[in-house]
């Protein structure tokens, strides 16, 4: 194997691994305050790609314009998921909590089937390979990464610094003490799912600039994500990330190396591997 | 009493085939086998579910009964008669290597469902990259052996089929019925509300968590193979990988998990459902049926909770929820 | 300032209060002293509406708190100090201050108040980075109290404050409860620790299985016979 393949590899893993953690943060955050698995994430990703490809290639907006245009989106979607779905069972059992996103997702699937077909769709952009000692690397994975962290550092920022993101972290702390600092639970859910929605629709636009989408598109990252949440830690943001690069590595390494579906079937028996040893994330100290 | 009419009731399904059911008696036939195997599945499943072992990835087994079974016809020519113990044990293997960690460290609730999400992939994937032997996501035709061929169990006559999957079916309500019985009740409830007050009151948690979890994943295993005999084709999607598994899981909730005929009236709802909007919609309108079958389950969760629990959702896993904020 | 009328309540099935009676002056510390499972941690969670009355009302200043959610209660001037502590362990101390000034009217006045905590808890000061969770139970027990002064609130509910604390720190405890109160508050403390808590207190109730049994003066509770046997420990 060339070892610059493998080192091309490794840094377009890197490059993935920031968009992942993105999906990571913004699932972690949901799953760790409203205590929900929301199975129909990533299926948010979906539809904030294809906003940016409709609104590109129909309305001929701006890219960029296009991409913030899917944050707001995504993260109106994510509002209206919680009002309309998590809310009313927030004390079910989990097992309804699961099936009601997992309904949530048969149907996002086969409605996006529905309405645009199967089509892989891509925005083909003419963006530039860059050459670096031998190495190609995509010019649109590296602004994907510096705008994903950018966004980290945002994340990162509202929830240490604003009353409303301390609140946020607090909640899955002590939901019952949370109440008697006067601060409405319903609304830390509501900003939370908002906030979760944002970071989706980041992820589609930045996604959708490197890859083609498709109504199964969810499928393909959906369970890799919930197992970074969950590798990371709940609630551990920094786990969130080192998740996910963990993950991508993983990924793109052994994609080359072996095959993609391999790499994958890896990633997932580490996953595994990794509940029964750190069922707290691999970050967690031992009791 | 109750044994005689549930005597009355097998016998009256056994006729079934021979009813005159109409020009559609072969659709009818078709759509009923499928009930049944999956009904099986479900009732399979369910002996996990009402103890709290939501499981996400029962398509593993499936889909690992279903291909070692057809790997082993086409390629050795070894009958399904010597494949379904071996695609049995494999399962019950593969549910002994996932499931005696969980269980020891305490793998529960979401994380257990994950886990097992993940072996679902974990056996979706590796379907899909051997695929020189499997055919890959585009799935495998079962060799031929012959419109009647018990050696292969192959047959082209529904009525056949239909008759093995009523048996099978009944084999695993019989199953659900005995681990039901062997039981006390206390000791279920305990287990799927708390399994620390299980375990202080000398009920071996671990042990029994394993056995409901190795017959369940065994019992899976030999619905796939049924499904690849009765089908004669398969693919990693349809036996694989979170969505069956998925399917499963909203039968038995549907229908209710902590009830003998649950799954099974959960299944034929949904299989009911299904088929009724793909006739509907035909391929005129691709994705609405399923779109449909999707609104309608996320609907059903949310407004019907109660009706298909009924009394019983006490008895749900949650072990002591977590104090929700006071709103 | 606060009234309590009537008020029966419990949990399910479970009636954990029956028509109970109370009254806060303002300005004054009142106590509720009974034994383990007597209600007085309901009394304090109907009071902040985490426990809905079944029968009866609660107001304050005359108005009633009718339905008024948990969350809508600490912006009408209650800070309920719970049981247990209930700080957010994984934020430091100076997180968990902001936290008790979450409301609009108390992130105003924060600079200010703030300041005030932390000259009645030094040591919070000191830590003010640290992790809630990796104080000392009393140290603990001081955040908790400086959270609930965020608010800036008109009564102050402490619930069991000496629960798991070395009898050194309970006696520290308690004098800094007692500046609190020289600070004007008005508190409702609920307690283990009778002797103390009577010496701190102007008034208290004998609460027991759910019923107020006696009520007076704090000093003159103290001298009953059988509040002494039961619960001073005399």
């Amino acid at each position: 194997m060339d070892p610059l393949l493998v080192a091309e590899a490794a840094i377009n893993g890197i490059l993935l691994g920031g968009v992942l953690a993105l999906l990571a943060l913004g699932l972690n955050l949901i799953f760790g305050v409203v205590d929900i698995v929301w199975i129909a994430y990533v299926e948010l990703v979906m539809l904030g790609m294809y906003a940016v490809y409709w609104l590109v290639t129909l309305w001929a907006w701006p890219v960029v314009l296009a991409g913030m245009a899917a944050v707001g989106l995504v993260a109106i979607l994510g509002i209206l998921v919680h009002l309309l779905i998590i809310a009313p069972i927030l004390s079910s059992p989990p097992v309804n909590q699961l099936l009601a996103t997992g309904g949530l997702l048969f149907f996002l699937q086969s409605f996006a089937t529905f309405l645009w077909a199967t089509d892989h769709r891509s925005l083909r952009l003419a963006l530039p390979i860059l050459e670096v000692g031998g190495m190609f690397l995509s010019f649109a994975r590296l602004l994907a990464f510096a705008v994903s962290l950018l966004a980290m550092l945002g994340l990162y920022l509202f929830l240490t610094r604003t009353y409303i993101g301390t609140a946020i972290r607090a909640v899955s702390q002590d939901r019952e003490a949370i109440a008697l600092m006067g601060v409405d639970a319903r609304k830390v859910y509501i900003v939370t799912s908002g906030v979760g929605g944002a970071m989706a629709g980041l992820a589609a636009a930045l996604l959708i600039i490197q890859y083609s989408v498709h109504p199964y598109f969810g499928a393909a990252f959906g369970p890799l994500t919930f197992m970074i949440v969950v590798l990371g830690g709940l609630g551990n943001m920094f786990g969130a990330v080192v998740g996910s690069l963990l993950m991508s590595e993983v990924i793109s390494v052994g994609g080359i190396i072996t095959s993609t579906e391999m790499a994958y079937v890896v990633a997932f028996v580490l996953f595994i591997v990794a509940m029964f040893v750190r069922p707290e994330g691999i970050l967690s100290r031992r009791e | 009493m109750k044994r005689l009419l549930a005597l009355v009731g097998v016998a009256l399904l056994a006729l079934v085939p021979w009813l005159p059911l109409g020009p559609a008696r072969l659709y009818i036939l078709h759509v009923l086998v499928l009930v049944l195997i999956w009904a099986f599945v479900g009732t399979a499943w369910a002996l996990m579910g009402r103890f709290g072992l939501v499981s996400l990835g029962h398509g593993a087994f499936l889909g690992l009964g279903a291909y070692t079974t057809t790997l082993l016809w086409n390629f050795l020519g070894v009958s399904p008669w010597i494949g379904t113990p071996l695609a049995a044990g494999l399962a019950v293997l593969l549910a002994l290597v996932l499931g005696y960690p969980c269980f020891r460290f305490r793998v529960v609730g979401h994380y257990f469902a994950l886990v097992t999400l993940a072996l679902g992939e974990v056996i979706r994937l590796l379907i899909i990259a051997e695929r020189d032997w499997t055919g890959g996501s585009l799935g495998l035709t079962l060799k031929d052996a012959g419109a009647f061929n018990l050696a292969a169990i192959q047959f082209a006559d529904k009525r056949i089929f239909y008759l093995v999957a009523l048996a099978v079916w009944l084999v695993g309500l019989w199953v659900w019925w005995w681990v039901d019985r062997s039981m006390t009740r206390s000791a279920l409830e305990a287990i799927g509300e708390d399994e620390t007050a299980a375990a202080s009151v000398g009920i071996p948690v671990t042990g029994f968590k394993l056995r409901i979890t190795l017959l369940s994943a065994g019992l899976t295993a030999v619905g796939g193979v049924l499904y690849a005999q009765y089908v004669t084709y398969i693919n990693p999607g349809t036996l694989a990988g979170i969505g069956v598994s998925l399917q499963i899981v909203f039968a038995v909730v549907l229908g209710g998990m902590y009830t003998l005929l649950g799954p099974t009236v959960g299944t034929a709802l949904t299989i009911a459902l299904a088929e009724y909007l793909r006739v509907a919609f035909g391929v005129r309108f691709l994705g609405m049926a399923d779109t449909i079958y999707g609104l309608a389950l996320v609907l059903i969760i949310i407004f019907l909770p109660a009706g298909l629990y009924g009394g019983l959702r006490e008895l749900v896993l949650r072990r002591a929820a977590p104090p929700r904020a006071a709103t | 300032m606060l009234e309590v009328s009537s008020v029966t309540a419990g949990y399910g099935e479970f009636t954990a209060l029956w028509d109970v009676n109370l009254v806060v002056n303002a300005g004054e510390a009142v106590a509720v002293v009974g034994p383990n499972g007597a209600g007085k941690t309901t009394l304090m969670r109907v009071i902040s509406g985490l426990v809905r009355v079944r029968a009866g009302e609660v107001r304050l200043e005359g108005r009633s708190l009718g339905a008024e959610p948990a969350h809508g209660i600490v912006a009408r001037g209650i800070a309920h100090v719970p049981e247990g502590r209930r700080i957010f362990p994984k934020l430091t101390v100076e997180e968990n201050l902001k936290m008790g000034a979450f409301l609009p009217a108390a992130r105003r006045r924060y600079a200010g108040t703030v300041a005030r905590v932390y000259e009645l808890f030094p040591v919070l000061a000191e830590r003010r980075r640290q992790r809630a969770g990796t104080l000392s139970g009393g140290e603990q027990q001081m955040l908790a109290i400086g959270r609930a002064l965020m608010s800036g609130p008109k009564l102050i509910l402490l619930d069991e404050p000496s629960l798991g604390l070395a009898p050194v720190m309970v006696l520290r405890l308690f004098d800094l409860i007692r500046r609190v109160r020289e600070e004007g508050y008005t508190i409702l403390i609920v307690e283990q620790n009778v002797r103390q808590v009577l010496s701190l207190a102007d008034r208290a109730y004998l609460l027991e299985v759910g019923r107020i049994r006696v009520e007076g003066r704090a000093a003159d509770l103290a001298d009953q016979d059988f509040v002494r046997q039961a619960y001073v420990g005399l």
